[in-house]
């Protein structure tokens, strides 16, 4: 049986990974899956735990994860379209009239 | 699971506000009148359902399983989120149709909004406080992004989206390890088996992480960067939505769940400090900043992170007094928010003009009303005495100096200093400038009469801090 | 070495790399198709440890809908190639990196320290994941934060068509 601690640290790997991705990449949607790939990374904590414990309530929270991500990415997609018909651009660095 | 009938006093508000987000969304689409209906419905809701929740404040229960509370304070920060609400609907009325973006989703996105406040405020679980939170932060991004052709608009919701979910990724990556360290996600048992110390590092490092996602959603440094763009681009209502209301609804998570955790042993050497250093940085960064801003908004948003400060010494606190303070001060907050926003947006030209303080120039002798009501909202917030932010920043204060926090009550009461220069310069400008401004006031009467019962209620808690201040200590 | 073993090594492994590569990809297309490798190996790891439920939902959700989206609006809107990922403000890349490892350092330490609770029987973490198990919690403990669900999709429905339609009347 594969101990705990290695899904944890693979688990903490993938988001650390992500955080680095949000704060180094400048493409708008780049940027958003990266933030997937946070999202993803606590699901695989939250699942680990779960069946080490026996305890369903971990992934129950993951299903909750899963559909509340489909729900932002519908919304993060629609405001980058909305965006993108105005301005012609995704890169974070060019959106700047209001300063930042 | 039981089924009681009988039980459905207790959450029947939710159920209320549920149906009327279903209803609202067939009456957009069938009814041809339903630019008249829509705003009404959804004043009339919310008015109602702020009364049924003082209703049921005494009775105490726990439904769906122990998936919500009702009662107490979870009542009194319903009915602030419904007649906040309500306000924010008949500021939004005049509003959206001088700006030209009337969709009737706006009032069905607000209705949402709210229940998700709801959920959050009467959570016994931490999925539903993620849940709840989750329906109010989408509701938010799209609110934020309404007036979809302006590019002021889009970059505020974009710029909130990404960092609203960014926010996320740490408070879901924190609850999986406050759920590694607890083994349960109910509330009641969270703190059961949570420790202070070094065994426990994954658990704390979890509550971090969810304090730090929240930290973002209050709108404290430095998770603040979102604040003054969003504040400024987002149309005004949205605006008055989310740093009212939207904050008070965060707030009562961090109530719900880190509050508890300061019973623990040893919490006061991780925990204060954690929240104090956030507090700190939140008043004076805050008030530092707002002095230079030109634009009303940006300043408003300066002011909104300096007050997002201030509740946090209350939490920092760690006693009930504290808890206390800050509900009072939420109440006391909002209203004189709400009324601020709800007089710039009457005072907003339409292609966003008029929104600079210098705007504001000579506006004492034009619109004496609005002008009044405007500087009492100032005073207010500053926190001169007859005025609702008084009293709340008093109970905040005596509640650290309590738990040993002088320090932070006398950071906090450096910070008021500073902020009265920028407050006040508005009611300078407005009473002293040279009048030479061109203003196009739309009347509206709808607005008018939200903004009165803003001041009305900021004036009432004035007067009566105590009796309010007893109702909320009571539970 | 047993089975599960090499299994785990082999997904974490794709994991890892597939997460490093999307997010220093130049063609954000190739970084999405890398997300949905990343995903995949996630879910390898879901069946290792008996979540097939949450196995299966990964596939069909993550990678097959809202992957689908992604590529769909990234097709739509062809953003420009970016340059090489070091090749524009490497500093700033670099501390990220190092804050970044700091960070994994942090919480893989805390992960080694802490002690683990309960370690439950392979008969009932098999039991766990089962979609009768979870449909079974959904339906009674957890309805209300079911219900509520539903309604933050169907405000994600309302918002997608609010802010992205082209003519609104």
């Amino acid at each position: 049986m594969i101990p705990l601690e290695y899904y944890l640290i693979l688990s903490a790997f993938l988001f650390v990974t992500g955080v680095t991705g949000v704060i180094t990449r400048r493409n708008a949607i780049v940027v958003f899956m990266s933030i997937e790939l946070m999202l993803n990374a606590a699901n695989l904590t939250f699942v680990a735990y779960s069946s080490f414990f026996g305890d369903v309530v971990g992934q129950l929270f993951v299903f909750f994860v899963m559909a509340v991500a489909a729900a932002e990415v519908a919304i993060g997609l629609a405001i980058i379209i909305a965006l993108f018909r105005n301005k012609e651009t995704i890169n974070i660095d060019e959106i700047n009239i209001l300063k930042w | 699971m039981d089924f009681n009938l009988s039980d459905i006093t207790g959450y029947l508000p939710l159920v209320i506000l549920a149906a009327v987000v279903l209803i609202s969304l067939v009456i957009e689409m069938y009814i041809k009148s339903a630019p008249k209906i829509l705003p009404w419905l959804t004043v009339i809701s919310f008015l109602g359902l702020s009364y049924q929740s003082l209703l049921t404040i005494g009775k105490p229960g726990s439904f769906f399983n122990n998936m919500l509370a009702t009662g107490g304070h979870v009542n009194i920060f319903w009915f602030l989120f419904n007649f906040g609400g309500a306000v924010v609907a008949l500021i939004t009325i005049d509003y959206l149709k001088k700006t030209e973006i009337y969709h009737g989703e706006y009032y069905i996105l607000l209705q949402s909004s709210v229940l998700g406040m709801m959920l959050i405020a009467g959570a016994k679980d931490l999925i539903m406080v993620f849940v709840g939170l989750e329906l109010m932060s989408l509701t938010f991004y799209i609110l934020a992004g309404f007036a979809r052709k302006r590019l002021f608009s889009n970059e505020a919701a974009l710029k909130y989206f990404l960092l609203g979910a960014f926010a996320t990724g740490f408070i879901v990556y924190g609850l999986a390890l406050i759920y590694g360290s607890s083994q349960t996600l109910n509330i009641d048992k969270l703190y059961e088996h949570f420790t202070f110390e070094s065994k426990n590092i994954v658990g704390i490092i979890g509550l971090f992480l969810f304090f730090a996602g929240f930290a973002f959603k209050i709108a404290s440094v430095p998770f603040h960067m979102w604040v003054p763009d969003v504040y400024q681009g987002a149309p005004t209502s949205t605006t008055a939505l989310m740093s009212t209301v939207g904050k008070a609804a965060a707030f009562s998570a961090l109530i719900i769940v880190v509050s508890p955790a300061f019973g623990k042993e040893k919490a006061t050497e991780i925990l204060t400090p954690l929240v104090a250093t956030f507090a700190t940085l939140s008043m004076v960064y805050g008030s530092i900043t707002a002095i230079m801003q030109t634009d009303i908004k940006r300043m408003l948003a300066y002011s909104s992170i300096v007050h997002a400060g201030y509740m946090l010494i209350g939490l920092a606190a760690g006693n009930k007094e504290g808890i206390d303070g800050v509900i009072f001060y939420l109440i006391a907050y909002s209203f004189m928010n709400l009324g601020a926003f709800g007089l710039i947006s009457v005072l907003e030209g339409k292609e966003e003009k008029n929104l600079a303080i210098s705007d504001y120039t000579g506006l004492g002798s034009k619109y004496p009303v609005l002008a009044g009501l405007l500087a009492l909202f100032m005073f207010s917030l500053t926190g001169i005495p007859p005025f609702a932010a008084f009293f709340g920043k008093y109970y905040v204060f005596m509640a650290a100096i309590r738990a040993d926090l002088l320090w932070l009550a006398i950071v906090g009461i450096a910070a008021s200093a500073i902020s009265l220069y920028f407050y006040l310069r508005v009611v300078v400008v407005m009473y002293f400038g040279k009048d030479e401004s061109k203003f196009e006031v739309t009347s509206s009467n709808p607005a008018l009469t939200g903004i009165i019962v803003s001041a009305l209620l900021v004036i009432l808690m004035g007067v009566l801090p105590g009796s309010i201040i007893d109702l909320i200590a009571k539970f | 070495m047993t089975l599960e073993q090499v299994l785990f090594g082999f997904f974490a492994l794709v994991a890892v790399v597939s997460a490093v590569m999307m997010i220093t990809g130049k063609n954000p297309v190739v970084s999405a198709l890398f997300l949905v490798l990343n995903f995949g190996a996630l879910s390898g790891t879901y069946v290792l440890l008996r979540a097939q439920f949450i196995a299966v939902v990964q596939i069909i959700v993550y990678a097959g809908a809202i992957m689908v989206l992604f590529l769909f609006v990234l097709m739509l809107l062809r953003p420009d190639r970016e340059q090489s990922y070091f090749k524009d403000k490497p500093q700033m890349k670099l501390l990220a990196i190092i804050v970044g490892v700091l960070m994994l350092a942090q919480i893989a330490y805390a992960v080694l320290s802490t002690t683990t609770g309960k370690v439950a029987e392979e008969a009932s973490r098999i039991e766990t994941g089962t979609i009768e198990n979870i449909g079974r919690e959904l339906y009674t403990t957890y309805l209300l934060p079911f219900e509520a669900i539903a309604f933050v999709l169907l405000t994600a429905t309302l918002g997608a068509l609010v802010l992205s339609k082209k003519k609104l009347d």
